[in-house]
């Protein structure tokens, strides 16, 4: 743009030159616009995702820089959105990068009042274990009639409809191995 | 939809709750099409529709079936399409005996379970020596099928039939026909009883009348869409079915811009039904073995399909052999029924209500919750709580600290001084969990299409993946089980679970996808990826973890990754992810052409008989055996596939047939019958049977019912009152309440009234309003809208009360808090899927903010004892006429 030194800086000049007849593009910007570059221009990578909020499969561009999502946009390709996102869609950088997220293991013992810090493999341990004693205590070999049951009514599971298809199936092959039935997601609700 | 020449979204506010595919009504509507929103509250749906039409929350099946009885008496139907290819020809047993006639229940009705035998609802067999097809067996009648919610099973084809010998009438004017029943079950669906009893006029309902019939038929086709507004109600299999049965009387099944949308709202949603973490079902819509029923793997699959029937269900075996193959490897072997014994059985009806209410009464000890906050989002939230209080442990993974992990510290229940932290024995792990950019794997979306998203970067701190959790809980529960004699311990010991991971220990999606499409076992092609489900055997030689998703990994290709831009491909868009069946992407697309296999019209040309080639050709997989001629008729001997007539569309239906009357599969009827829900101001018009006589009813202190019209104590909570969803907001809200952006967004919980409630309760605009059921009472900022209308409903006035339900007590870190609307619900169930009727219910409201502590359970009591309801009120099955009478 044209210096401000000069006459050839005044706003109706700029317009002119610019082709920006109404001033609101490129004729009125101000410097500090004009240095700042879109956080999608610079960044490293631009990895290809899905929405992951409602149904409909939007497409996201998740833009990676120095390992971290620094932005998330709506995926033009995609023949579902075709570029656009709603107010959610929009906002999941802020999901990957919330400040307010819990990112470590969190663990109330019977009867505390407040929680305490676990290492991840000592939680999945004692989970593991529980798991273990939980089945052996509440097994059901057969009812009353004698026909099998080979199941645990002590264990049972909510969630899924958020997850991965990958994530619903070692679920499901995991429980039903161990018996546990009372599996259920969102789809009930 | 962008296809569509007019679009009715019904059980929906699609603008607001699926905006991005929106973007589709929109063209449609920019190409011509009449959009038209039938819903409760005018709301951002209605904005942009060509009209909105507002009905009384829960009274949609009379709605339709009014539309039904218009098609039919006026003639206006597709008559060519009906005929050749639905069950209107088929002929009804001499036995089934309809509601008009009997009151309001059809026959085979037994009030003591409160369960239909279907055996009066069979075809007419014209089988020698036979009187009925598709009587079922002893052990499939309506109180078994209830109690393992049996209707899901039918995700991806009909119920079964012994085999497809139906007498039929052409001409479908015998009064056994189906035609002629639907006709006359529906004959008393006027419009003067839809302005009676949904409060809808007759000019609005001529207006919807004529917009589906002229955009239907071969040149034109009308689209529904519905999403919850529809399920959840304690006949919400029913509201859709109606809406199956008037797409396929004007032959909008099948075809582009037809059909029923169901706008599913979670990110898989689609995918974790398909690949179920649902009680009642295995991968690809097989169910769960029942005790008693499929004691071996035979008696299993002879109750799962005949092999005597048509279509590709007749396959089943090689789905259940396929899937015991992938999961049990070697062990599984044909001399042990492949380690069908392996799988645990069903004795009853484990949804996730009656699991709840288990932990209450304490034989549940441990309960995992993934990405799901039952504590804000379930109905009936205190139950909810109740439940968590009384287990021995608890793991949350979530991405946030949400309400279902710190109840116990910060819940209602703390504040009312009903649970006290010290008193609650739970241990209570909370594991954060990985989000979809910090993970490979796939979502299936609501049009049944899978879309892999890749990682973007490493998850931080402890955060992992569900993948990662459940592969290690795996080994870790295998590693503590190692050289154990107990026969109890072989299905975990002799699972195959051994999957390649990454640096991180991550396990590789890719190769759990590969397994869930499967692979050939023996032969030259051992070890190779399946090519799609028909290469499935029986026999042992091939894997799959979910027969519907086999295909998503043909060629070694993960196809799900598939990625071409829109711009550079065909409109149907075949090569953006992959769709399940076999990457079609209107299901049952042989309809789209006439029976000789011609277009019905150049418009509406989607797939189409090549005589030339001999194949089925066209724009999207044919969903039908390719070269199959249209003019093939099968012998009477064939079944399975090769039993498919050149003009049986429906090829997982075991006759080929679209129902218009299902004979099998839908437990509370055969034809969708009005009820009021489980509370109602109104009296059911059609009969003294006020509601679904098999609806699943929960009978507890903790769930008390409000009386309803012909009750005593009906205005002691005298408002309808419905739930829904916002654009800025996402369901129990661990997603958006937690996200400044959305939460500055939508900050408040609060409630929609009309002006005219506003005025009848002193409610203002702003101000705060306290809102009570028979079992909570919670406070909400009250909106004053026009939207909202009351209605005229049988000679008096229904005002209806709207509230989003995303907010919750509670919880560590959302930006956002409020009451939370799913407290004031009971549990009343819908009998085919188990799914909780939370879009209708009763309540009061009254001006200000609710009291607290022991004052809030105080003023709930109060209500009970005023409106004298007791743990019966409701929830009588069959309802006495002349008792309701006299009650009144
Ligand atoms: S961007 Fe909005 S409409 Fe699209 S998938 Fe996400 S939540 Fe749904």
């Amino acid at each position: 743009m044209a210096d401000r030194g000069t006459f050839l800086g005044w706003p109706v000049l700029r317009q002119l030159a610019s082709g920006d007849f109404l001033g609101r593009g490129p004729a009125v910007t101000t410097r500090h616009t004009r240095e700042r570059t879109a956080r999608t221009a610079t960044a490293d990578k631009v990895v290809k995702s899905v929405c992951p909020y409602c149904a409909v499969g939007c497409g996201q561009n998740i833009f990676v820089k120095d390992g971290r999502v620094v932005q998330i946009e709506g995926d033009p390709d995609s023949p579902v959105s075709r570029g656009r996102l709603c107010p959610k869609g929009s906002a999941s950088e802020q999901l990957v990068n919330n400040p307010r997220r819990q990112t470590t293991v969190l663990y109330r013992a019977p009867y505390a009042t407040d929680w305490t810090h676990l290492g991840l493999d000592e939680a999945t341990d004692m989970i593991a274990d529980r798991v273990v004693e939980t089945r052996r205590r509440t097994w059901q070999d057969k009812d009353e009639h004698g026909q099998f049951l080979r199941r645990t009514m002590g264990i049972a599971s909510l969630g899924g409809a958020a997850l991965d298809n990958e994530e619903n199936y070692l679920m499901k092959k995991l429980y039903t191995a161990m018996g546990a039935i009372q599996v259920e997601n969102q789809a009930r609700i | 939809m962008a296809n569509s020449d007019c679009i009715v979204i019904q059980g929906s506010n699609m603008a607001e709750c699926h905006p991005v595919a929106y973007q589709w009504v929109t063209e449609a509507k920019l190409r011509g099409a009449r959009v038209i929103h039938v819903d409760p509250r005018f709301t951002r749906t209605s904005a942009v529709a060509d009209r909105h039409i507002p009905i009384r929350a829960g009274s949609d099946v009379i709605l339709l079936g009014a539309l039904i009885n218009h098609v039919l008496t006026t003639e206006t139907y597709f008559r060519d399409y009906v005929q050749a290819y639905t069950n209107a020809t088929m002929l009804v047993s001499d036995d089934f005996q309809d509601t008009e006639d009997l009151g309001g229940v059809f026959s085979g009705y037994d009030p003591e379970t409160g369960q239909y035998d279907l055996t009066s609802w069979a075809y007419k067999s014209r089988a020698a020596g036979e009187e009925k097809v598709g009587e079922p067996g002893p052990e499939e009648h309506g109180a078994e099928q209830a109690a393992v919610a049996e209707g899901q099973a039918y995700g991806s084809g009909g119920p079964p039939l012994d085999h497809a010998l139906i007498e039929r009438d052409p001409t479908m004017t015998d009064p056994r026909c189906v035609l002629q029943v639907l006709r006359r079950h529906y004959a008393r669906y006027t419009p003067a009883l839809v302005t009676e009893v949904c409060g809808i006029g007759r000019e609005d309902f001529d207006y919807l009348a004529r917009s589906i019939v002229e955009n239907s038929g071969r040149e034109r086709t009308t689209m529904f869409a519905y999403a919850v507004g529809w399920t959840q109600h304690s006949l919400g299999a029913q509201f859709i079915r109606t809406s199956a049965i008037l797409q396929l009387l004007m032959g909008n099944v099948g075809r582009p811009g037809g059909g029923i949308m169901a706008l599913r709202g979670h990110a898989s949603i689609q995918g974790a039904s398909d690949i179920p973490t649902l009680f009642n079902l295995l991968p690809g819509y097989l169910p769960m073995p029942v005790a008693g029923k499929h004691e071996s793997l035979g008696q299993y699959l002879e109750a799962v399909s005949s092999k005597r029937q048509k279509g590709f269900w007749t396959k089943a075996d090689t789905y259940m052999v396929s899937l015991l193959k992938a999961w049990w490897g070697d062990a599984a072997q044909p001399d042990n029924d492949f380690c069908y014994d392996y799988l645990p059985r069903l004795n009853g009806n484990h949804n996730t209500y009656q699991s709840v209410m288990d932990m209450i009464a304490g034989t549940v000890k441990g309960y995992f919750l993934l990405g799901q906050n039952p504590a804000v989002g379930s109905a009936h939230g205190r139950m909810q709580r109740f439940g968590m209080a009384n287990l021995d442990w608890l793991v949350v993974r979530d991405i946030n600290l949400i309400e279902s992990a710190t109840w116990w510290k910060d819940g209602p229940e703390i504040a009312s001084g009903e649970m006290e932290t010290d008193k609650i024995a739970t241990e209570v792990f909370f594991l954060p969990a990985a989000n979809h950019a910090e993970k490979d794997g796939t979502f299936t979306q609501t049009q049944r299409m899978l879309q892999w998203h890749f990682k973007a970067v490493e998850p931080p701190g402890d955060a992992r993946s569900d993948l990662w959790f459940y592969y290690v809980l795996g080994q870790k529960i295998r590693e503590r089980l190692a050289g154990s004699t107990d026969p109890v311990d072989r299905p975990l010991l002799d699972l195959t679970w051994d999957y390649p991971q990454d640096e991180h220990g991550e396990p590789d999606a890719d190769a759990i996808l590969r397994e869930v499409n499967g692979t050939y076992l023996t032969g030259e092609k051992a070890g190779q990826a399946l090519p799609g489900f028909v290469e499935l055997k029986a026999d042992g030689s091939t894997a799959s973890g979910c027969w519907i998703y086999s295909g998503v990994y043909a060629g070694e290709v993960n196809r799900s990754k598939n990625k071409v831009p829109d711009a550079e491909q065909s409109w149907v868009a075949p090569d953006w992810g992959w769709a399940w069946p076999m990457n079609r992407r209107i299901l049952y697309n042989r309809a789209s052409a006439d029976p000789q296999g011609r277009p019905w019209s150049e418009r509406k040309a989607y797939v189409w008989w090549d005589e030339e080639q001999g194949t089925w050709v066209g724009h999207d997989v044919p969903d039908f055996p390719v070269t199959t001629d249209p003019a093939y008729r099968p012998a009477d001997t064939a079944t399975g596939p090769d039993a498919l007539a050149g003009d049986d569309p429906f090829i997982m239906q075991a006759d080929g047939k679209g129902w218009l009357f299902a004979p099998k599969g839908m437990i509370d009827g055969p034809m969708p019958t009005h009820y009021e829900p489980q509370e109602s101001p109104v009296d059911n018009a059609l009969y003294p049977q006020q509601r679904n006589p098999s609806r699943l009813v929960y009978p507890r202190k903790d769930n008390l019912t409000a009386p309803s019209a012909g009750d005593p104590g009906v205005d002691v909570y005298p408002y309808v009152a419905t739930t829904y969803r916002l654009t800025e907001h996402h369901t129990a809200g661990a997603m958006s309440r937690w996200l400044p952006y959305l939460s500055e967004l939508q900050p408040e919980f609060f409630c929609e009234v009309s002006p005219e409630l506003a005025a009848e309760r002193g409610l203002e605009n702003g101000g705060w309003a306290t809102l009570i059921s028979p079992r909570s009472a919670i406070e909400a900022r009250v909106l004053v809208t026009e939207r909202m209308t009351p209605l005229v409903v049988g000679g008096r006035t229904v005002h209806q009360i709207g509230m989003p339900y995303h907010w919750g007590v509670g919880g560590t870190g959302a930006v956002v808090q409020g009451d939370s609307a799913n407290d004031l619900l009971g549990v009343t169930l819908d009998p085919n899927v188990s799914i909780q009727e939370s879009k209708v219910s009763s309540v009061d409201i009254q001006p200000g903010r609710r009291p607290h502590g022991a004052d809030l359970l105080r003023l709930v009591q109060d209500y009970q004892s005023r409106s004298g309801i007791t743990v019966m009120t409701g929830n009588d099955r069959l309802e006495d006429a002349e008792e309701r009478g006299e009650a009144r």
